[in-house]
């Protein structure tokens, strides 16, 4: 799509100074064809165009960035290796044990990658911002949610892209799904990490350096991950327990929840033992994850049609 | 007005623009116009107010109050139709480093609705004129600062907008990037397009065919270069002194003149400049360090409008 035919280099390749050999006449004419050229905002396909293109440049900046690329798997990865390992023996579900954590752990360790991967790919628009590519874009003739769609599509892609490549190595430890299970677990990966990019644009809009992401990072996404049963599971109301009976309605209440055990139920059909608590059915699990995206999706396409921090001043 | 290439409004009509930061005024009620097919500058000291009138103008900030026009579209209403007419060069770099200069520039055309085969069309046509079409396949991030602003006027030429906005172009150039930037900037004019940019460069300023010149919000001073130098009157005797304030008071002893002090210096606007020299010195004898006589300058002019040297702004 993007190469240039070793011909047509050869035979426009000049070096030197400013070469003019069009004609005047010529390219008023073409200025007067610019009024019609353009016309993205009143044409939905160009418009789908111009946002697959902006996708495009997030899925290719990625992989230039290689630190990006071992940041987002190596992390989630290293975790369920070292937990999987640390946690195994005091790690029990029921007495027969019949899960072991590292299994237990995959559908969270999946989601971390996804959070990972989805948030960091949408909070480049502060980097955008400040390089200035943001604002060729805002004052280019199309309308807000082009720029929208594209950073979400791209953040998801990447997103996809990483947890499709960890349930691979999965398969070398022979945990296989069945190749409708793989058509579901994507489109569920796919909803799940646009519901965190958009989350991920909403909260960098209006930020104009990273450092406060941080904050953010550790204060609201990290105990979302930890209280969606990808660590623990959602224990059981117990009468008489506050902690536990606490915990329980915080984890249930915690959208996430669904998506970790959407997958889960995807990657072991079955039910979690007595004790502990999980969505009563798979449909249950795709609604409020479906609605956890759009929530997010209409909250990222509202505040970017507002200016933001670093566009005026 | 459908076809804003073949009728007679002005490029740009900026008329009775304020804007606020807060308290803060930074456009205070700014009327003037750019006639098509011209280089028109927009001058003034850092916080004169000449980059919020660019945002304004690019569409990227919505206005608070009046109104601007691009080849009769509103910039609020008819945003669209504006942003299609608009090529923008931000100050901060608008390329992306980690995509090569084709791939970014396919981005830009994109996003401005051109097919691909067109795209590479223009794309090869515009770097050939900036002189970067050997760069076609490198990273950005390579290209030297001079370059990497060749490459941009490339990519905002893409669309083939007639009308070209750039905020302070110059900024960051050397010598002779800066040079080759205002060759392109002339090629452009001969080809059809309107070239607006801001600098606080007087001599950049000087080379344009109209500028207008903003202090603190307000619009000071607009026109040809040639016709703001023709304001002021005569000629220009700049003295530098130790003592400014006692050489104001002499001079207006002996003479019917009324002198300025600015920026540590005496000034006054004379007719004929040879022979007040002469009876200055004899006058003032060596409380004078130096003496100077001159055509008046575009900082002249500013000094005229406001009473202050270009330079020294507070704040």
């Amino acid at each position: 799509m993007c190469g240039l035919s070793p011909a047509t280099k050869r035979e426009k390749m000049s070096n030197g100074g400013l070469r003019w050999s069009l004609g005047k006449s010529k390219l008023l004419g073409n200025m007067v064809a610019a009024g019609q050229a353009a016309v993205v905002s009143e044409n939905l396909g160009l418009a789908l165009r111009a946002s697959a293109a902006l996708a495009w440049r997030e899925v290719i900046r990625f992989l230039r960035q290689r630190h990006r690329v071992v940041g987002a798997l190596g992390q989630p990865l290293l975790f369920w290796l070292l937990f999987g390992a640390g946690m195994h023996r005091s790690f029990r579900l029921d007495a027969d044990s019949r899960m072991p954590f590292w299994q237990y752990y995959l559908p969270g360790t999946v989601l971390l990658v996804l959070l990972f991967t989805a948030i960091f790919a949408t909070i480049s628009i502060i980097e955008d911002r400040r390089e200035g590519f943001l604002q060729g874009v805002l004052v280019a003739p199309v309308p807000r949610w082009v720029m929208v769609a594209g950073k979400l599509l791209g953040a998801s892609l990447l997103a996809v892209g990483q947890a499709l490549l960890l349930l691979a190595l999965c398969a070398v430890w022979g945990i296989w799904l069945s190749p409708l299970g793989y058509l579901q677990a994507v489109l569920l990966l796919w909803v799940v990490s646009t519901a965190f990019g958009a989350l991920g644009f909403v909260l960098a809009w209006r930020m104009d350096s990273t450092q406060g992401f941080h904050a953010v990072m550790n204060l609201v996404l990290m105990p979302m991950w930890l209280l969606s049963g990808a660590f623990f599971p959602v224990p059981a109301v117990e009468p008489g327990d506050l902690v536990q009976t606490g915990l329980h309605w915080v984890m249930r209440l915690n959208p996430v929840t669904y998506a970790v055990a959407g997958l889960r139920g995807m990657i072991y059909p079955g039910r979690l033992p007595e004790g502990f608590w999980e969505p009563h059915s798979a449909w249950v699990c795709w609604a409020v994850t479906v609605g956890f995206a759009a929530f997010w999706v209409l909250a990222a396409w509202r505040v970017a049609e507002r200016p933001a921090a670093g566009d005026g001043l | 007005m459908d076809n804003p290439s073949h009728s007679s409004t002005p490029a740009v009509v900026v008329s009775e623009v304020s804007f606020r930061y807060g308290e803060r005024l930074a456009l205070d009620g700014v009327s003037f116009a750019i006639p098509r097919q011209t280089i028109f500058t927009l001058l003034g000291p850092n916080g004169s107010g000449k980059s919020t009138l660019f945002r304004l103008m690019a569409t990227l900030v919505g206005l608070q109050q009046g109104r601007i026009e691009c080849f009769g579209f509103d910039v609020t209403r008819d945003v669209y139709q504006v942003r299609r007419l608009l090529g923008v060069v931000f100050q901060s770099p608008g390329l992306d480093r980690h995509l090569t200069v084709w791939e970014n520039l396919w981005q830009h055309a994109v996003l401005y609705g051109l097919g691909s085969a067109e795209a590479r069309r223009r794309a090869f046509l515009w770097l050939e004129r900036m002189g970067v079409a050997d760069r076609v396949d490198e990273r950005v991030g390579k290209l030297s600062g001079g370059l990497a602003r060749r490459v941009e006027l490339a990519k905002a030429m893409l669309p083939e907008p007639p009308l070209l906005l750039l905020d302070e172009p110059s900024s960051g150039l050397d010598p002779k990037a800066r040079s080759d930037l205002w060759q392109c900037f002339v090629a452009l004019k001969q080809q059809g397009t309107t070239v607006v940019l801001t600098t606080h460069f007087l001599d950049e300023a000087e080379r344009a065919d109209q500028l207008a010149i903003l202090d603190q919000g307000r619009l000071v001073a607009h026109g040809s270069a040639s016709q703001l130098r023709g304001e002021c009157e005569g000629e220009l005797i700049t003295i530098q002194t130790d003592d400014p304030q006692a050489v104001v008071e002499a001079i207006r002893r002996r003479f019917p003149v009324d002198p300025q002090v600015v920026a540590n210096c005496v000034r006054l606007e004379v007719t004929d400049g040879t022979r007040w020299l002469a009876s200055l010195m004899e006058s003032l004898g060596d409380r004078v360090k130096s003496i100077s006589l001159a055509k008046p300058s575009l900082e002249d002019v500013f000094i005229a409008r406001t009473g202050h040297a270009f330079h020294e702004v507070a704040g």
